[in-house]
C-alpha cells in the first residue's frame, strides 16, 4: 500500500468516526454508528499495517498484541453489569493514557527520526513532554477513578492542607524540568527530567481525583474521557499523524462537552469542582444555611402496601431514579412495576436528571438494561413542567437532585442548581434507606412536605414489595 | 399480652358511626393490642360483626362487658353517665369529650380515676398532629355531606350542559366560611359543575378557595380576621355592616349558599338574615352546617330541612353520620394514629408521655387528675419566611445547550484570547506544525457540533464509544513495532526496547478497542421501544 492509499484511507475513517458519533443522537441510528466506529477502526488500523511505515517482520507482533488485547476486552465488554459501567470506562481511560505514556517514551528513545530544523525537534520534543503529561494524568487519574467507583477507595473527598499550592508546585517544577528537557544534549541526559515529570504526572492525577466527592464523579468520568482524547491528539502531534489528532479532538471536545453539561447540571463551576471539595466556600454557607432554613413539618413514613395502592390509583406517574437505585440493583423491579402499571392504563415515565448516577446517561442504560422502552425515559426539561398534572411521583435512592430549596433558598449551598420538581405533584414518595443528608450535605425540605411520603428502606426490597401488592 | 381495647356501641340518637372499623381493628392486633367489639357496634355504619371477628377481634354481647373488660376504650361521642359508671376503675377513655362543655362528664370521669384523652383537645397547630385530627377528617366529611344534601334539595343540574333541547346554566354556589369544611365543600362543589364563590374574614384563605376551583369574594373593608390557630375571630361593627351588604347581594344571585361560620366558644355568627332569605329565587337552598350552634341563618331548624318563602333550609346536625362508613373509616384511622404515638413499642401497652406535645395537649384527665386545659405547646418559632426567595437566576452557558447569546464582554474576551493564541502560533511555529494545528482546530469544531446533537440518554454510550476511538492511538503503536528502516537508522535505534513498549501499547489499546466497540454494541442493543 503507497504511502498516498493509506492517507486516503485514514480520510476514510475520519468520516466514518464522525459518523458514528453523529449517529448517537438517536437511539435508532446509534446502533448504525457503533457499525461505522468499528469499520473505521478496522480501515485506519488495516491501512497503517499494510501501509508504508510498518515492515512484514512487525506483523506476527501486532497480530499477537491484537489477539491478547482483543481477547481480554471481549471478555471485559461481556462480563461486566451495567451498573458497574462507570467502572468500566474509567479503566478503560487509563489504558488510553497508559498507552500514550508508552507511545511517548517510545518515540523519544527512537533516533532513527531525523528533523531538518532545530526548531521542528524542539517542537517534538515539547509534544513528547506534553503527550507524556496528559497520559500519566490520564491513567493514574482514571485508576483512582475506578478505584472510588468501584468501592475499592472510600468516596469522600481526600482533602489535603493546602492542596492547592502543592498542585501549583507541581506544575511549576513540571514547567522547570521541562526546560532542562529541551535542553538536554542526548537522551540519556533527556531521561531523568522525563522521567521526573512522569512521577508528579501520576502523583497530580492521583491528587486530583482524590479530592473528588462520589456524586461530583460524573464530572470527573467525563474530563478523564476528554483527557484520553487529548492524550490521542498529542500523540498525533509527535508523530505527526492526522487521523490521531483529528480522533483525539473529537474525543477531547466530546468529554469536554459532556463535562460542562454535567457541571451546569450541577450550577457548579469546572474549576470548583476540580478543585476538589464541595467548592471553597462550601463550609461558611452550609452554616448558614443551616440558621436559615430549619425544615418545617414532618416526615411522613409509609408502608410498600399504601404506595402500592397510591400507584394503583394513580393515572399519571414519574419514577425518578438516582444512584440509589443503581446501587440496589433495582432497574428490574422498576421495569416490573412499570409493566404491571401500564396494563393497567397508568401513564407511566421516567425522569433523568443529567447527573443521576455516577457518569452521564448511567440511569439511561440502566433503565434500558431492564428493558424499560426508551421513549417513556424523559430528560429533566422535558418533564419539569408536567409533575403538576402527576398523581404520584417517586424518587428511588436520590436526593440532591429533588432538593426544593436549590430552588427557593438563596443560601443552600445548592441554590441554582437545577432539580426536578417532584414536589408539585400530587403525592411524592421519597424512597430511601435513612433520613440521611445527600451528597451535598443538606437537609431536604421535601421530605417534610405535607405531600411527601418517605418509604424507609433497601429499595429492591421495598420495590419487590410493592410488585407483590400491585401484581395480587 | 396486650392491653384489651374495647369498641363499644353508640348509644347518642341518630350516631351511626363507629369508633373502630375492621381494618384498623386488624393494625391494632399488630401493635399486639386485644380488641373487644360490641355487638352490632358497626351495624349503622354497614361493618358487621363477621368482619369485625376476622380482622382478629373478639365480638362480645353487651356493652357492659366492653366497658368493664377493656383498658382503652375506643368512642366517637362523649360517653353518658351510665357509661362512665361501667368504666373499670383507672381504664383510660378515648374519643370526643369537649371538657369546656362537659364539666359534670368530667367529674364523673375524674371520680373512675379516667385518663380521658379528648380527640378534641389536639393542638391542630402541630403539623405533627396533623394525621390524628379527628375534627379535621369530620368537618371534610360533612363539607362534602352538605353539598350533596344541597344537590338533594335543589331542583336542578349543578353544572351547565348545552342539550338539544336547550342550554341549562350551571348553578352558582356561595360558601361562607372557607375553613376545613368550607373547602371540602368548595372542592365537591366546583367538580360537581357548579360555579363556586366563597368568603372567610380570613384573608389569606383566598389561594385555597381558587386553588379548589372557587372564586373568592372579598368583603370590600380592610380588617385582619385570622384569629390564632386556624380559626376566625369576631370581627368590627363596620367590617360586619360591609360584610352584610355583600351577602345580601350573593344570596340575591345564589342557588345554593352553604354557611360554615364559626368562632369557637361562641354562638355562629347570624350572616344570613330573614329578610336576605326572601330575595333568594324560589327552590333555592341553604345548608346550615351551623345549625348545633344556632345556625349562620335567621331561619334555620336545627336538625330539620325546612322550606321558608321558597327556599328549602337545610339544618342537619348529623352531616357526618350521614356518611358514617366514610366518617368511622377515616375516624378511627386518627386514632390509630394517635395509638401507634401512644404505644411506639408496638407491644400493646400505652405510655401517656406528657413531653410529647401533641399527647400532652390531648390528655384532659389523667389517672383522675385535671390537666385541662393543657399549656400551650412549644411551638418551634416559625422562621420567618424568606423575602420572596430571590431565586437564583438559572445559570447561563456558553454555546449550544444554553441558548442565550454570551455577552458582548465575553465574546470579545474569548475572540482576543483566541487571536492573541493564533498569533504566537503563527508567529513561532513551523510550517509542517501549523497543518497539523489547522486540521487539530477544525476537529474540535467538528468535534463540537457533533456531540452537541448527542442526546443526553446515549451519554453513556457515547462515553464508551468515544473510548473505544480513543484507542486510535494503537496506530502510534503499531508505527513503532517495526518501521522499515535502512541500516543507518537502525544502528542507534534501541529496537528492542521500542518494539517492547510499543507491543505493550499495543495490547491496551487492543483491550481498548474490541471492549470499548462490543460493550457499545451490548448497551445500545438494550435501548429499544
Amino acid at each position: 500500500m503507497t504511502s498516498s492509499l493509506a492517507t486516503v484511507s485514514y480520510i476514510g475513517a475520519t468520516i466514518l468516526f464522525i459518523l458514528s458519533l453523529g449517529g448517537l443522537s438517536n437511539p435508532e441510528t446509534a446502533r448504525r454508528g457503533n457499525l461505522f466506529g468499528i469499520i473505521g477502526m478496522t480501515v485506519a488500523v488495516l491501512a497503517t499495517v499494510l501501509g508504508p511505515r510498518v515492515s512484514s517482520v512487525g506483523i506476527s507482533w501486532i497480530v499477537a498484541a491484537l489477539v491478547v488485547g482483543g481477547v481480554v476486552g471481549l471478555f471485559a465488554a461481556k462480563k461486566v453489569q451495567m451498573t458497574q459501567m462507570p467502572e468500566l470506562v474509567a479503566l478503560m481511560h487509563s489504558l488510553v493514557g497508559l498507552a500514550a505514556c508508552l507511545v511517548g517514551f517510545a518515540s523519544y528513545v527512537d533516533t532513527s527520526t531525523v528533523f531538518p530544523t532545530p526548531a521542528e525537534k524542539a517542537i517534538h520534543e515539547v509534544e513528547i513532554y506534553v503527550g507524556i503529561l496528559i497520559g500519566a494524568v490520564t491513567f493514574s487519574g482514571s485508576l483512582i477513578a475506578f478505584g472510588k467507583l468501584s468501592g475499592k477507595i472510600g468516596g469522600k473527598p481526600l482533602l489535603l492542607p493546602a492542596r492547592h499550592l502543592l498542585n501549583l508546585a507541581g506544575l511549576l517544577v513540571v514547567i522547570w524540568f521541562g526546560r532542562e528537557f529541551l535542553r538536554a544534549h542526548d537522551i540519556q541526559a533527556g531521561m531523568t527530567p522525563l522521567i521526573v515529570m512522569t512521577a508528579i504526572a501520576l502523583l497530580f492525577g492521583v491528587h486530583m481525583v482524590m479530592a473528588i466527592g462520589g456524586a461530583d464523579m460524573p464530572v470527573v468520568v467525563s474530563m478523564l474521557n476528554s483527557y484520553s482524547g487529548w492524550a490521542a491528539a498529542a500523540t498525533g502531534f509527535m508523530l505527526g499523524n492526522d487521523l490521531l489528532i483529528v480522533v483525539g479532538a473529537l474525543v477531547g471536545s466530546s468529554g469536554a462537552i459532556l463535562s460542562y453539561i454535567m457541571c451546569r447540571a450541577m450550577n457548579r463551576n469546572f474549576i470548583s469542582v476540580i478543585a476538589g471539595g464541595f467548592g471553597g466556600g462550601a463550609p461558611a454557607a452550609k452554616a448558614a444555611g443551616a440558621g436559615v432554613a430549619q425544615p418545617q413539618g414532618e416526615v411522613v413514613p409509609v408502608s410498600a402496601h399504601e404506595t402500592a395502592e397510591l400507584l394503583r390509583d394513580a393515572k399519571n406517574v414519574i419514577i425518578v431514579p438516582g444512584y440509589g437505585m443503581a446501587v440496589a440493583q433495582a432497574q428490574h423491579t422498576v421495569n416490573d412495576i412499570t409493566k404491571v402499571l401500564r396494563q393497567k392504563g397508568v401513564t407511566v415515565r421516567f425522569g433523568i436528571h443529567p447527573v443521576a448516577g455516577r457518569m452521564p446517561g448511567h440511569m439511561n442504560v440502566l433503565l434500558a438494561e431492564a428493558k424499560v422502552p426508551y421513549d417513556i425515559v424523559l430528560e429533566m426539561d422535558e418533564i419539569n413542567e408536567d409533575f403538576p398534572d402527576t398523581d404520584v411521583a417517586i424518587v428511588i435512592g436520590a436526593n440532591d437532585i429533588v432538593n426544593p430549596s436549590a430552588q427557593d433558598d438563596p443560601a443552600s449551598p445548592i441554590a441554582g442548581m437545577p432539580v426536578l420538581e417532584v414536589w408539585k405533584a400530587r403525592t411524592s414518595i421519597v424512597m430511601k434507606r435513612s433520613m440521611a443528608s445527600g451528597y451535598a450535605g443538606v437537609d431536604n425540605p421535601l421530605f417534610y412536605k405535607d405531600n411527601n411520603r418517605m418509604l424507609f428502606g433497601d429499595a429492591k426490597k421495598m420495590l419487590d414489595e410493592v410488585l407483590t401488592v400491585l401484581e395480587a | 399480652m396486650g392491653l384489651v381495647v374495647g369498641v363499644p356501641k353508640e348509644t347518642a340518637a341518630g350516631e351511626k358511626r363507629v369508633a373502630t372499623v375492621p381494618d384498623v381493628v386488624a393494625k391494632l392486633v399488630k401493635l399486639v393490642f386485644q380488641v373487644a367489639v360490641e355487638s352490632g357496634a358497626g351495624d349503622a355504619a354497614n361493618f358487621a360483626d363477621e368482619t369485625y371477628r376476622a380482622a382478629g377481634a373478639k365480638v362480645v354481647p353487651t356493652a357492659r362487658d366492653v366497658w368493664a373488660g377493656s383498658d382503652i376504650v375506643f368512642k366517637v361521642r362523649p360517653p353518658t353517665e351510665d357509661e362512665v359508671a361501667m368504666l373499670r376503675e383507672g381504664g383510660t377513655l378515648i374519643g370526643f369529650v369537649w371538657p369546656a362543655q362537659n364539666a359534670d362528664l368530667m367529674q364523673q370521669l375524674a371520680a373512675r380515676k379516667a385518663t380521658v384523652l379528648a380527640i378534641d383537645c389536639l393542638p391542630r397547630q402541630l403539623s405533627r398532629a396533623q394525621k390524628m385530627d379527628a375534627l379535621t377528617s369530620m368537618a371534610g366529611i360533612s363539607g362534602y355531606r352538605a353539598v350533596i344534601e344541597a344537590a338533594h334539595a335543589f331542583g336542578r343540574f349543578l353544572n351547565g350542559q348545552v342539550t338539544a333541547a336547550g342550554k341549562i346554566p350551571p348553578a352558582k354556589v356561595f360558601i361562607a366560611g372557607a375553613g376545613v369544611a368550607g373547602l371540602a365543600a368548595i372542592g365537591t362543589a366546583a367538580n360537581l359543575g357548579a360555579i363556586v364563590r366563597a368568603n372567610d374574614t380570613r384573608a389569606e384563605v383566598a389561594d385555597q378557595v381558587v386553588s379548589l376551583g372557587g372564586e373568592f369574594v372579598k368583603v370590600d373593608y380592610e380588617e385582619e380576621g385570622s384569629g390564632g390557630g386556624g380559626y376566625a375571630k369576631v370581627m368590627s361593627e363596620g367590617f360586619q355592616a360591609a360584610q352584610r351588604a355583600m351577602y345580601a347581594e350573593q344570596a340575591k344571585d345564589a342557588d345554593i349558599i352553604i354557611t360554615t361560620a364559626l368562632i369557637p366558644g361562641k354562638p355562629a355568627p347570624k350572616l344570613i338574615t330573614a329578610e336576605m332569605v326572601r330575595s333568594m329565587r324560589p327552590g333555592s337552598v341553604i345548608v346550615d352546617m351551623a345549625a348545633e350552634q344556632g345556625g349562620n341563618c335567621e331561619l334555620t331548624e336545627p336538625g330539620q330541612a325546612v322550606v321558608k318563602h321558597g327556599v328549602t333550609i337545610v339544618g342537619y346536625t348529623d352531616l357526618v353520620s350521614r356518611l358514617a362508613k366514610q366518617s368511622s373509616t377515616l375516624y378511627s384511622n386518627n386514632l390509630l394514629r394517635l395509638t401507634e404515638e401512644l404505644c411506639k413499642t408496638k407491644d400493646g401497652t400505652i405510655n401517656v408521655n406528657f413531653d410529647d406535645d401533641a399527647i400532652r395537649g390531648l390528655t384532659v384527665l389523667k389517672d383522675g387528675e385535671l390537666t385541662w386545659p393543657a399549656p400551650p405547646p412549644k411551638l418551634p418559632a416559625v422562621a420567618p419566611k424568606p423575602k420572596a426567595a430571590a431565586v437564583a437566576p438559572a445559570p447561563k452557558g456558553h454555546g449550544h445547550g444554553a441558548g442565550e447569546p454570551m455577552s458582548v464582554r465575553g465574546l470579545a474576551t474569548t475572540f482576543g484570547l483566541g487571536a492573541l493564541v493564533f498569533l504566537l502560533v503563527g508567529l513561532y511555529a513551523p510550517a509542517t506544525f501549523l497543518s497539523h494545528f489547522t486540521v487539530f482546530v477544525l476537529a474540535c469544531f467538528v468535534g463540537y457540533m457533533v456531540v452537541w446533537n448527542v442526546t443526553p440518554s446515549l451519554h453513556t454510550p457515547l462515553m464508551s464509544v468515544t473510548n473505544a476511538i480513543s484507542s486510535i492511538i494503537a496506530i502510534g503503536a503499531l508505527v513503532q513495532v517495526a518501521p522499515p528502516l535502512d541500516a543507518a537508522g537502525s544502528a542507534n535505534r534501541p529496537n528492542a526496547s521500542i518494539l517492547g513498549l510499543a507491543v505493550f501499547a499495543l495490547v491496551l489499546t487492543a483491550v481498548n478497542m474490541f471492549g470499548g466497540f462490543a460493550v457499545t454494541r451490548r448497551m445500545l442493543a438494550m435501548f429499544r421501544k
